[in-house]
Formats: structure tokens, sequence, C-alpha cells
């Protein structure tokens, strides 16, 4: 039950990570690196916030912000510089293991008995159970408190309600946004860029503009984990790019659409999905350390497949 | 007004593969004037519709569009002013994107783009109509991606696109050159009606000596990156495709272009 639990909250928040992979590689179209860099950012500006006492709420938005402005470098270093792409990335990912040993000072920072989003989030499960019992209903009265206020009180269940929640709100106010003119030109701007230039947008800027917002994401997924699991890491961003890719690419597969609330939808279960077929793999005795193998595998497995498909199938068809 | 003074564009200068596509064009092109731009292959029209268009910025020389220098202005910028639509169809539309989605970028040519709906409802029966207006039985499909159209339908609906905010200048580059004879003649008469009824300030590229002959009222012919004929008012519209073709072949003797040329051009035009 622990486990199951612990595997869908990291697949919610890391549902934030596929977001931004979702945003530049199939909206944007644009191969963008940064996000083992941005996520990492993320979590380490949060950490040292947190650590050194700020609200957690301004903490992650600070740290949201930071991840926008790693993106919007990596997009002005393509679109700006002419640099290719991935190189941009890879770029940017690089110059942020220094600065993100730089926020935190050390590899590694334990978040101790700093106040976080997350313990906030049992604090009002708390309050709201004080404020029941205060207006007159105390557990038990009617019989289904006492199987449903355990779970209330639950810390873990707290904890992934409010995740729930953020991805919520992230996704309806994503699925808002590339329906409005600003968020529509940005999709003919990876869906066609001649197009839209000849339409008088700016696709350097537009490009930069999704980077940033990509990267805000996957920097907020890395605060959210950071304060789910406690303490930040500077290697915590190691291979992010490719996890996150694989919950966009199950999340197609299970959605079967390319509108964008469908890609939207299908990131949170990619991303849930592959944190659970992680855990009971592991469960079956998968070496932690082979992880990333199997990961990339597997993405190497869904880019080449559809391919291989077609080819059999030509094969296989009679010839004309 | 487009005001084209002294332009020359040189691509990969300093090298071997050096080409003078631009060498010195002037034009004047009044408002509400419908100008077709024919000449031999490589001569620089598409070269001096981008140039206008803003694909590129010119080496020397200026452009002036309604009495503004946009000379130096990045194509994005002079999209307020401009429509385009261009030979190869999947360049005018994003083909994931609705038809409904496509003219609604297009609703917004030039214009700032907020985080207002894009597709709110007085628009989308607005574009329907104007779909609804082509005659081609779109308007109940416009929630299909566009990538699902024919070539024909796509370069239609392009047009419709370029014109939806009246532009100060339309540039069509051989835009009917990939469709098959039906949905070319198709599109030409969509944009004759279009620029009639819109009286739009026209630049269109052809290869067809029919279409040159009998659209427009005005005919330039370019050869070596410079303009050498301008036919205006009666005699262009005394022009026929037999004396056009007659002109290639002056221009021909007069240049004293090599014999294999010539018979590129043959091959092409007859
Ligand atoms: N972006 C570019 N880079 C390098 N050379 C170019 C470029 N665009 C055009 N050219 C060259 O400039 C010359 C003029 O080309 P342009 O496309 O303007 O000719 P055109 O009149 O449109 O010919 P066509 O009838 O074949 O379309 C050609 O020699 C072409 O190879
Ligand atoms: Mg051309």
């Amino acid at each position: 039950m622990t486990l199951l639990i612990g595997s869908l909250t990291m697949g919610l928040i890391l549902a934030l990570l596929a977001f931004g992979v979702l945003i530049s590689f199939r909206i944007l179209a644009f191969r963008d690196l940064t996000a083992d860099g941005s996520l990492t950012l993320g979590g380490s500006v949060a950490a040292a916030l947190l650590v050194s006492g700020w609200n957690p709420w301004a903490a992650t938005f600070v740290a949201v912000l930071s991840g926008a402005l790693a993106g919007a470098t990596t997009g002005v270093l393509a679109m700006k510089c002419k640099i290719n792409g991935l190189l941009a990335g890879i770029l940017v990912m690089t110059a942020l293991y220094s600065v993100n040993l730089r926020v935190m000072g050390k590899s590694n920072v334990p978040l101790m008995e700093s106040r976080t989003i997350l313990s906030s989030a049992e604090q009002l499960a708390d309050a709201s159970t004080h404020w029941r019992i205060w207006i007159g209903l105390w557990p038990g009265q009617f019989g289904y408190e006492d199987v449903f206020l355990p779970l209330a009180l639950d810390h873990d269940m707290s904890v992934i309600g409010l995740v729930l929640l953020m991805i919520a709100a992230v996704g309806v106010g994503m699925v808002a946004f590339f329906r409005t003119n600003l968020g529509l030109a940005m999709r003919a701007t990876g869906d066609n860029p001649d197009m839209i230039r000849a339409l008088g947008v700016d696709v350097d800027w537009m490009t930069t503009l999704g980077l940033a917002i990509a990267n805000g994401l996957t920097a907020f997924a890395g605060a959210l984990l950071v304060q789910y699991q406690g303490f930040a890491d500077v290697q915590m961003g190691i291979g992010m790019v490719v996890l996150g890719f694989a919950s966009v690419i199950i999340g197609e597969t299970l959605v079967g659409s390319r509108i964008v609330g469908f890609l939207i939808c299908g990131a949170v279960m990619g991303s849930v999905l592959f944190r659970l077929l992680v855990a009971i793999a592991l469960r079956w005795g998968l070496n932690p350390n082979d992880l990333k193998l199997v990961t990339a595998v597997f993405v190497l497995a869904a880019l080449v497949t559809p391919d291989l498909w077609k080819a059999a199938r030509k094969q296989l068809s009679p010839a004309r | 007004m487009l005001e084209l003074n002294q332009l020359t564009k040189t691509f990969h200068p300093g090298t071997p593969n050096e080409v003078r596509a631009l060498r010195g064009v002037n034009l004047t092109i009044e408002d509400g004037s419908f100008v077709v731009v024919i000449g031999t292959n490589g001569s620089g029209k598409s070269t001096l519709l981008n140039a206008v268009a803003g694909s590129f910025f010119v080496d020397t020389g200026s452009i002036r569009l309604r009495g503004e220098d946009v000379t130096r202005w990045p194509e994005h910028r002079r999209a307020k002013f401009i429509g385009r639509v261009f030979q190869n169809p999947f360049t005018g539309t994003a083909p994931h994107l609705s038809i409904a989605e496509n003219l609604a970028l297009a609703a917004k040519r030039g214009r700032a783009r907020g985080c207002g709906w894009a597709l709110n409802s007085s628009l989308s029966s607005d574009l329907r109509e104007r779909v609804r207006q082509m005659g081609l039985g779109m308007e109940d499909r416009l929630s299909n991606a566009i990538g699902s159209l024919s070539g024909g339908q796509r370069q239609s609906l392009t047009l419709l696109m370029a014109g939806l905010i009246k532009p100060d200048l339309l540039l069509l580059d051989e835009h009917t050159a990939a469709l098959d004879p039906k949905s070319a003649d198709q599109v030409i008469r969509l944009t004759d009606d279009m620029i009639r009824r819109d009286k739009l300030t026209t630049m269109m590229v052809t290869h067809s000596m029919h279409q040159a002959a009998y659209l427009g009222d005005r005919l330039i012919m370019m050869v070596r990156g410079q303009v050498i004929h301008d036919f205006r008012g009666t005699e262009k519209q005394r022009l026929t495709p037999e004396a056009l073709l007659a002109r290639f072949e002056e221009v021909r003797r007069l240049e004293q272009l090599d014999e294999a040329a010539a018979e590129q051009l043959r091959r092409q035009y007859v």
C-alpha cells in the first residue's frame, strides 16, 4: 500500500517533468536537454531557500522562475546565437551542474525539519479535522468517519491529494493556455515555423518563451521532488529528459491522439504508469542501478518499434 | 504602394557558389495593381518576393511599403502588411492544427497575440462563413486537421488565410505549380476573385504563359536578376501566350543564352 501510494505520488510529481518534455519535444518540436539541469536547479533552489527558512510556497515559486530562466537561456543560445538546439541544451545543462553546487553549497542538502509545501498539506488535513470536530462532527459519529478519517489524517494521503490538486491545476492551465491566441501561436511555431513567421510571429521569441515554460515546469517537478523526499542532491536530474520522454511516449500510446488536452492527460497517466512499472520491477528484483539502462532501452524500443512495424508490414504485404 | 529601389542580393558571396540573384531591381507598384512576374529559371523571381517579404535582408537598396522604409524589418514584422502563399502547399499551413485553428492564426496576422481565446464563437462563425463563400464544401470540416486535406484544398485555404485580414501586399510565388490542373484552375479562379473583390495589391510569380497573359493588369519579365520588360495598361491587355513566348525567344537572342538554356525554356513553356 505505501509502495503504491509512494509511486503514485512520485508519478504525479514527475508528471510536471513530462509536461515540460511534452512542451519542448512535442509542441515546440525542440529537442531540449536542459531538463536534466533545470530539474536539479528547481530542487536545489527550493532546498537552499527552505533550509534558510523561506515560506515553502515562495521558495517553490522562485525555483520555478529559476527553471524558466534556464530554459530561456537555452532558447536564446539556440535561436539568437544560432547554436544547434541539442548542443544549446547540453551547454546549459552542463553549466547548471556548477550553478546547482553553488546554490546548495554542497552536493547534498537535507531539508531536516524545514517546513515544506507537503508538510503544510498535512497541517491542512489536521486543521480540517479540528474544524469538523469544532462544528460538532466528531470521528465515529456517522460510522463512515471511522473508515475515512484515518485516511484523511494520513500523511501520505494528504500529500498525494495536494500533489494531485496541483497537477490538475497545472494541466487545466496548460489546456487553457494552448487555446489562447498566444498558446495557439506557440503550437503553430512547433508545427510550421515558416507559416507562423509569415503570419507575424517572432519564432525565436516564441520558442524561447516555450522553453522557459517547459523548464519552469521541470523545475517545479524538481522543487516538489525535493520536498517529497526530504533532500536535494546535485545528481538528482541525471536521466530526467529520457524519463520524461518515456512518460510522454507511454501517454501518447495510451490516449492515441494528438489533441493537446489528451496529450496532457496522457503525460500524467504515462508518468504514473511508468512509476508503477518501476516499482513492480524493483519489487521483482530489478537492480536499481540498472534502472536508467532499462529506461533508455524502453525509450529506444518505443522510438524504433513503429518504424520496424511499418517495415515488417511492407515486407509482408504482397508486392504490387 | 511598394517601392523597390536598386535591390541587390548575392548568395554565398566570395565563394565558388556565388550567385548574384538580384542585380539592381527597381520597381514601383501602385495600390490595387496586380502584377504578374515571369522569367527564366533562376532569374530571381522567388528571391525578389522573398526580399520583399523579408525572408532575408537585401545587400543594398531599399524597400518601402506604404511609405515606410521596411528594408531592415524582420519578416515577422513585415507580416503585418503582407499576405503570402507559397509554391509548396505544405509551407502555408500548420498540418496538425485544425482548419479553424489555422484560420484563427491568420485572423491575427501581424497583431498582438494575447491570452484571449483563439477561437471564440463569433470568430468561429465568421470563419465558417468565409470558408462557405469559397464554395469548396469545407465549412463543415473546420475541426479536421488541415494536414488531412489535399494540396489544392490546402492551397485554397492558405489563400483565404493570406487575405483574411486585407493585406497591403499579396505575394504569390507559383502557388499553383505543385497542383494538378483542375485544382490549379480552381485556386487561380479563387485568387482572381479575391484580388478583384478586395482590390488587393498583388505580385504573382507564374510559369504559366496562359495565367501570365490573362491575369493581372501589369506584367514584368525578369532575366538574370533584373526586370527587363514591363508591360502595363492596354499593352498588357493585348499580350497573348504566344507573344510572351516570342519575348522569351527575343530574350534568348539578346542575352545570347546558350542553346541548352533555350532548350530548357522550350521544354518548360511550350
Ligand atoms: N537561399 C538561397 N541560397 C543560395 N542561393 C539561392 C537561394 N535562393 C536562391 N538562390 C539562387 O539564386 C538564383 C535565383 O533563384 P530564384 O529562386 O530567385 O529563381 P526563380 O526565378 O524563382 O527560379 P524558378 O523559376 O526556378 O523558381 C538561383 O541561382 C538560385 O540558385
Ligand atoms: Mg522560384
